[in-house]
C-alpha cells in the first residue's frame, strides 16, 4: 500500500518530534503501508534467546543504563500471536519497569501475526523511522526462540543471545545455530544454581572458535554483571554477516509478500479440502503475483 | 483491536485482569498487560506508545474515583481522546455515574461473563467505524449497560 497524504502528514509530524504521531506511524507500518523515509544510520541490538531466559527483564536494565546516560532508547518487543484466534497477549512491557519512565524511552509491543521467523519484514522500516526520529539506541526483542531462529540477523547489527542456567549438557552448546551468530552471550539469572556451570559450558564449547564471543554471567534482578556486559555491547563490532543478512532479508520480504497475497486464504481453503495439490497451490500463488 | 489492560495504584490483585487479558486474546485481540502498581501517568504513556484503541482499567482497591478520572484526564491531555476506556473490579453503583461522566464507556463488575466484554469491544469497533463518538474525550452519552 502506497504512502497516502495522511501517511505523509503523520511522518512529517513524527519527524518533528510528535510522539503521538511516531506511535501512529508504527501502526501504519504494521498494517502494511509503505513509508518512504530516508534510510538512516541506526544503532541496533537484537536480543534473542529461549522463552523465559529473561530477555525483557535484561532490556529493562539496558533502558536504565542508556537513558541515565542521556541516550534515547527505543524497544520493539515481539511476542507470538495465537495461531487459533489471531489474538496475542503481549507481556514484554510488564517486565520492563522503566518502559513508561520518561521521554527518552519508547517501548512498542508487536505481535508476530504469525509471520515466519517471528519477525516481519516491516521491522526494518520501523527501525529506519525510529532512527530518523532521533532514537539513538534501537533494541529488537525476538519471541522466545530456538536454536535455528536467526531471522534477527536481517534486522539487527549486533546480536545478544540470552540464556538461562538450566540448559542441559555441554552438547547443547556445541550444536550449530544461533549460538554461532551471537556477538555477545549472556547467561542470565546468575543468582540461581547452575548458572556458573552453564556459562562455563558455553565458554568451553566456543573455545575452539577463532574469535569466541564474550560470555557474561548476569542477573537482571540485582544488576550484577550488567555494567561489564554493557561495555562489551558498546565495544562490539557488528559481526561480518552481510550475506546471511541479505539472505534473511530476502526470505523475510518474500514471506511478507506471500502472507499479504489476496489469494492466500482461498488457496488454503482448497488445500484443506484436498481439491488441489501443494504444487498447484504454489503455482497458483506465483501466477497471482503476475 | 489493540487493547491495554492496566492495573493502577496500590492494588496487588490481578487475577481478574489476567483472566480478561486471556479472554480478549482468545477473542482475537492483541492485548498488552501493564503489570501491577502503575501510576496514571505510566498507563497514559503505555497507551500512547502502543497506539492502543482501547484501555481497560482494573481496580479493586477502592481508589477508582481518584485513579480512573486521573487517567481519563491524562489521555485527553495527550491527544488520546479517541481511546475507548472501560473499567472493571469493585466499583460501587453510586460511583459509576461520575466515571461515566469522565468518559468511561463501560464498567464491568464481579460476575461479568468474559463474552460480554468481547461483545462490548465489537460494539465499539462498529461504532468507531461508523464515526460515532465513543472515545474518552469525545462527547457522547452512550455507554454500555
Amino acid at each position: 500500500m502506497a504512502m497516502g497524504v495522511r501517511g505523509e502528514e503523520i511522518l512529517r509530524s513524527a519527524l518533528e518530534g510528535s510522539r503521538r504521531d511516531l506511535s501512529r506511524l508504527l501502526s501504519l507500518i504494521e498494517s502494511g503501508q509503505e513509508i518512504n523515509v530516508h534510510t538512516q544510520d541506526s544503532w541496533t541490538l537484537g536480543v534473542t534467546g529461549p522463552p523465559g531466559s529473561g530477555k525483557s527483564s535484561l532490556i529493562g536494565n539496558f533502558v536504565n543504563y542508556w537513558s541515565s546516560r542521556g541516550d534515547k532508547v527505543a524497544v520493539l518487543a515481539v511476542d507470538p500471536s495465537s495461531p487459533n484466534s489471531g489474538g496475542a497477549l503481549l507481556g514484554d512491557r510488564m517486565r520492563m519497569p522503566s518502559a513508561d519512565s520518561g521521554d527518552s524511552v519508547f517501548v512498542r509491543s508487536l505481535a508476530t501475526r504469525n509471520h515466519p521467523g517471528g519477525l516481519s519484514a516491516y521491522i526494518s522500516t520501523m527501525i529506519d523511522c525510529l532512527a530518523a526520529c532521533g532514537w539513538d539506541r534501537i533494541v529488537i526483542e525476538t519471541v522466545g526462540s530456538g536454536q535455528s531462529d536467526y531471522r534477527i540477523a536481517a534486522f539487527a547489527d549486533r546480536i545478544l543471545l540470552v540464556d538461562g542456567p538450566d540448559r542441559g549438557d555441554i552438547v547443547q552448546a556445541e550444536k550449530a545455530g544461533i549460538i554461532e551468530l551471537a556477538d555477545i552471550i549472556a547467561v542470565n539469572k546468575s543468582d540461581m544454581e547452575g548458572s556458573e556451570k552453564a556459562a562455563e559450558a558455553i565458554r568451553s564449547a566456543l573455545s575452539m572458535d577463532e574469535n569466541p564471543p564474550p560470555v557474561h554471567l548476569v542477573c537482571s534482578h540485582d544488576g550484577s554483571g550488567i555494567d561489564a556486559m554493557m561495555d562489551d555491547i558498546e565495544n562490539c563490532t557488528p559481526g561480518a554477516r552481510s550475506r546471511l543478512r541479505a539472505r534473511e532479508r530476502l526470505i523475510s520480504a518474500w514471506d511478507f509478500r506471500l502472507l499479504n497475497n489476496p489469494e492466500i486464504n482461498g488457496v488454503i481453503d482448497l488445500l484443506e479440502t484436498g481439491s488441489i495439490t501443494l504444487e498447484e497451490a504454489v503455482k497458483r500463488l506465483i501466477q497471482s503475483e503476475g | 483491536m489493540k487493547v491495554i489492560i492496566a492495573k493502577p495504584g496500590l492494588d496487588g490483585h490481578d487475577r481478574g485482569a489476567k483472566v480478561i487479558a486471556r479472554a480478549l486474546r482468545d477473542g482475537g485481540h492483541e492485548v498488552i498487560y501493564t503489570g501491577l502498581r502503575k501510576t496514571p501517568a505510566e498507563i497514559v504513556r503505555a497507551t500512547l506508545d502502543e497506539d492502543a484503541a482501547a484501555l481497560g482499567i482494573s481496580t479493586l482497591s477502592g481508589a477508582h474515583d481518584v485513579l480512573i478520572p486521573s487517567i481519563c484526564e491524562g489521555l485527553v491531555d495527550e491527544d488520546l481522546g479517541e481511546i475507548v476506556v472501560f473499567a472493571g473490579g469493585i466499583i460501587p453503583a453510586s460511583d459509576r455515574s461520575n466515571l461515566h461522566d469522565m468518559g468511561v464507556r463501560a464498567i464491568f463488575g464481579p460476575g461479568t461473563n468474559t463474552s460480554e466484554i468481547l461483545d462490548f469491544l465489537s460494539e465499539i469497533s462498529s461504532r468507531k467505524e461508523s464515526g460515532e463518538p465513543v472515545g474518552v474525550g469525545e462527547s457522547s452519552q452512550w455507554r454500555w449497560e
